[in-house]
């Protein structure tokens, strides 16, 4: 979505920051417009940076998700996995993260400590340090709770080159497992909701499995975090960055029984529900089943699956093919996704 | 459910008998469900799926939209509405624009919400934006009886609540519309059965196919009208069986009537349609924001260009109209239908705009 056009809207809205076609056009037409420069505007999850030889990852994220803890994790988690996983996307090693936290006044030092604990185990696993941060408290109402802001940088293993313009005709792509899982999670723990389910959160950090496909193969072209937006929002953006379409098959994109009955119930589409734990992979058809094999062996891509293959450039089009024999284009969210009335 | 669709599509071909049929989905979920799943693709040319009004949103007028807007300009109050409900366009603003500049809007996904926030908020107005079809009335009603159990002082519903069979009654009786069949709604006909649809096939000579809202619930439905066509045997036919009861569900229709009268209702597109709207009960009068919250002067306007009417009748598809996907768009909707979720040029718009060859 590269197309400048005037940004017109006179407010923020909700829907600005959702992942979708107005979030788009808010970087794109209002952002990119003041800040815009050769590094920022590739819009990858990490900008690369090249200095002395060497070329770095640099990433950072701010959380502000509600309820703050949930089935399968809590911010804190989230803060480090979402950091993580951008970083993941260039393959690179991090060198490290920073943590800035903004509370609001009366929040429960026990739910701060049980936060600090998530995050600790989360870098741990991670294999990641917490090298700087901030704190900050605000007045009753300047912010929800607590909003947490993560930074990471990492350095790329030489040769490594990973990167949307890198996707080419025939590439596999492949999903490190079901979607929707954390978006529906959420969801459902919302008091307004207050669904019976038992849907967990797929919150994960994601770079031991990227590092286990990158020791396998050379032709991975590019990685993406599937996270706000959904899995359609991944797939149009690297589309229409790489100016190429795609071909994604509904049988093979894995949906649980419960995140599809809630979305049913709903209106929603999964393909647009967000998630924390999923990596979108575009992969030469050579190597393909070789790290479809290599990421099923990792606890997090064990139901992993290839959904389609990317189509020819010129066209950046996306065409889901349905399990009744039936093609439609995916298209941008325009907006919050709202449940139905009825 | 590949089996049931193939079984659906061979019954589609052996009851079909090639003359152009046009058969309106009144549902707006179906309306959804059918352009989500390229159900076009898989249908003989001359079987035309026509949208109908069957989406709370889209039928939802400017009228009680300014109406709303008026109230909230003019009273502090805590409003609560349901989902996409607050994108739909008044004359001159929609309660998502009020919401940004800081109106105290929330989206519930149950009147209980609204209810429980004035049972613990007793010095705060709340004001629920009751809409839907026979579906949702229920819920309606029983916060309306908590409310008074609670001798609620603080509590108001703005009934939009509409009903379905008198709006199909206008739209067979309107002599520009050749409609076929109809594919009558599942979760509307949960709560109503199927006799209300009765009149249609025994007056009309329509068939009418009560469906679920899977691909091949569609077109088994579609099939089984087909079927009554063939062989001229117009009925009322359940084929969602797993939900709907022939007398639907007596509770939820005496809750409907304990608390709620019938009264005409303004429809958008279709305009004003006798005996189609729900307002409450005189007992339940000081619950009712229509006259706790009197507006004078309401004169909403619409963009003469928006097509919604002609769409909401099945005179018109989406694309027909001149603003479609132009000046109209799910960003910037002009009309209803594009603003909601289950509307008729959302549907068009976000999974029918692109030209597909069919397969």
């Amino acid at each position: 979505m590269n197309n400048r056009k005037k940004f017109e809207d006179q407010i923020i809205q909700l829907s600005h920051g959702d992942g979708g076609l107005k979030t788009s056009q808010l970087i794109n037409n209002l952002i990119l417009d003041y800040l815009g420069n050769s590094t920022l505007n590739k819009m990858e999850d990490s900008a690369i940076i090249e200095t002395g030889g060497s070329r770095l990852a640099f990433t950072t994220d701010s959380f502000v998700v509600n309820p703050i803890f949930f089935p399968g994790g809590d911010i804190g988690k989230l803060s480090i996995c979402g950091t993580v996983n951008d970083l993941a996307t260039t393959g690179c090693t991090a060198l490290g993260l920073s943590f800035s936290l903004i509370m609001e006044e009366g929040f429960p030092t026990k739910h701060l400590k049980k936060i600090l604990a998530s995050i600790k185990a989360t870098s741990l696993e991670a294999g990641v340090n917490i090298i700087t941060g901030d704190t900050k408290v605000v007045e009753k109402g300047s912010v929800d709770k607590i909003f947490i802001n993560t930074s990471g940088l990492g350095i790329i293993k030489h040769g490594l080159s990973l990167s949307t313009e890198k996707i080419k005709a025939g590439d596999k792509i492949i999903i490190n497992g079901p979607i929707g899982d954390h978006g529906i999670s959420i969801l459902s723990q919302r008091e307004e909701f207050n669904f019976k389910s038992n849907i967990i959160s797929d919150c994960a950090p994601l770079n031991s499995m990227v590092d286990e496909i990158i020791s396998r193969s050379r032709r991975i072209h590019a990685l993406r975090d599937a996270t706000r937006g959904g899995l359609a929002t991944v797939l149009l953006e690297m589309a229409d960055t790489s100016n190429h379409s795609m071909n994604v098959y509904s049988k093979n994109i894995k949906v649980t029984n419960e995140v599809k009955g809630i979305c049913d119930f709903l209106g929603l589409d999964p393909l647009y529900i967000a998630n924390e734990g999923k990596m979108v992979m575009f992969v030469d058809a050579r190597d393909a089943d070789i790290v479809l094999k290599t990421i099923r062996q990792n606890k997090y891509g064990q139901q992993a699956s290839i959904i389609g293959e990317v189509g020819p450039k010129g066209s950046c089009s996306v065409i889901l093919n349905t399990e009744i024999g039936t093609r439609r284009m995916l298209d941008m969210q325009y907006g919050e996704q709202l449940p139905r009335i009825c | 459910m590949i089996d049931t669709l193939q079984q659906a599509k061979s019954f589609i071909q052996k009851y079909n008998t090639h003359q152009p049929v046009n058969i309106m989905e009144v549902c707006g979920t179906h309306t959804m469900a059918i352009s989500r799943h390229g159900l076009r693709q898989l249908l003989p040319p001359n079987i035309n799926l026509i949208s109908g009004p069957g989406c709370p949103v889209c039928v939802t007028s400017a009228y009680d939209i300014d109406w709303i807007l008026e109230i909230i300009k003019n009273h502090e109050l805590k409003l609560f509405s349901f989902g996409d409900m607050i994108r739909v366009p008044g004359t001159e603003s929609s309660l998502l624009e009020q919401k940004s500049q800081g109106k105290d809007i929330t989206i519930c996904y149950s009147p209980t919400d609204a209810l429980n926030y004035a049972v613990k908020n007793p010095h705060k107005k709340v004001l629920f934006v009751a809409i839907g079809f026979e579906t949702t009335t229920p819920l309606s009603s029983v916060v309306i009886k908590r409310a008074a159990e609670y001798d609620l002082n603080n509590f108001f519903i703005f009934s939009t609540h509409k009903l379905v069979p008198p709006a199909l009654k206008l739209l067979v009786e309107d002599k520009q519309l050749n409609i076929n069949g109809f594919l009558c709604p599942g979760h509307v006909s949960a709560i109503i059965g199927s006799e209300p649809y009765n009149f249609i096939p025994e007056n009309y000579g329509i068939p009418c196919v009560i469906s679920g809202f899977e691909p091949a619930d569609i077109m088994i439905s579609i099939a089984m009208i087909l079927r009554q066509l063939k062989f001229n045997q117009p009925e009322t036919q359940i084929q969602y069986k797993s939900v709907v009861k022939p007398e639907g569900n007596l509770v939820a229709v005496k809750n409907i009537y304990d608390v709620f009268l019938k009264a005409d209702s303004r429809w958008r597109g279709l305009g004003p349609i006798a005996g189609s709207g729900l307002e409450l009960k005189p007992d339940y009068n000081r619950f009712d924001a229509k006259l706790n919250f009197p507006v004078k002067d309401i004169m909403p306007k619409q963009n003469p260009a928006c097509d919604c009417g002609n769409v909401l009748k099945g005179l018109k598809k989406p694309p027909e109209c001149k603003l479609f996907a132009k000046l109209c768009t799910p960003q910037n909707p002009v009309g209803p239908c594009m603003v909601s979720s289950e509307g008729s040029c959302a549907a068009y718009y976000r999974y029918e705009r692109f030209n597909l060859e069919r397969t």
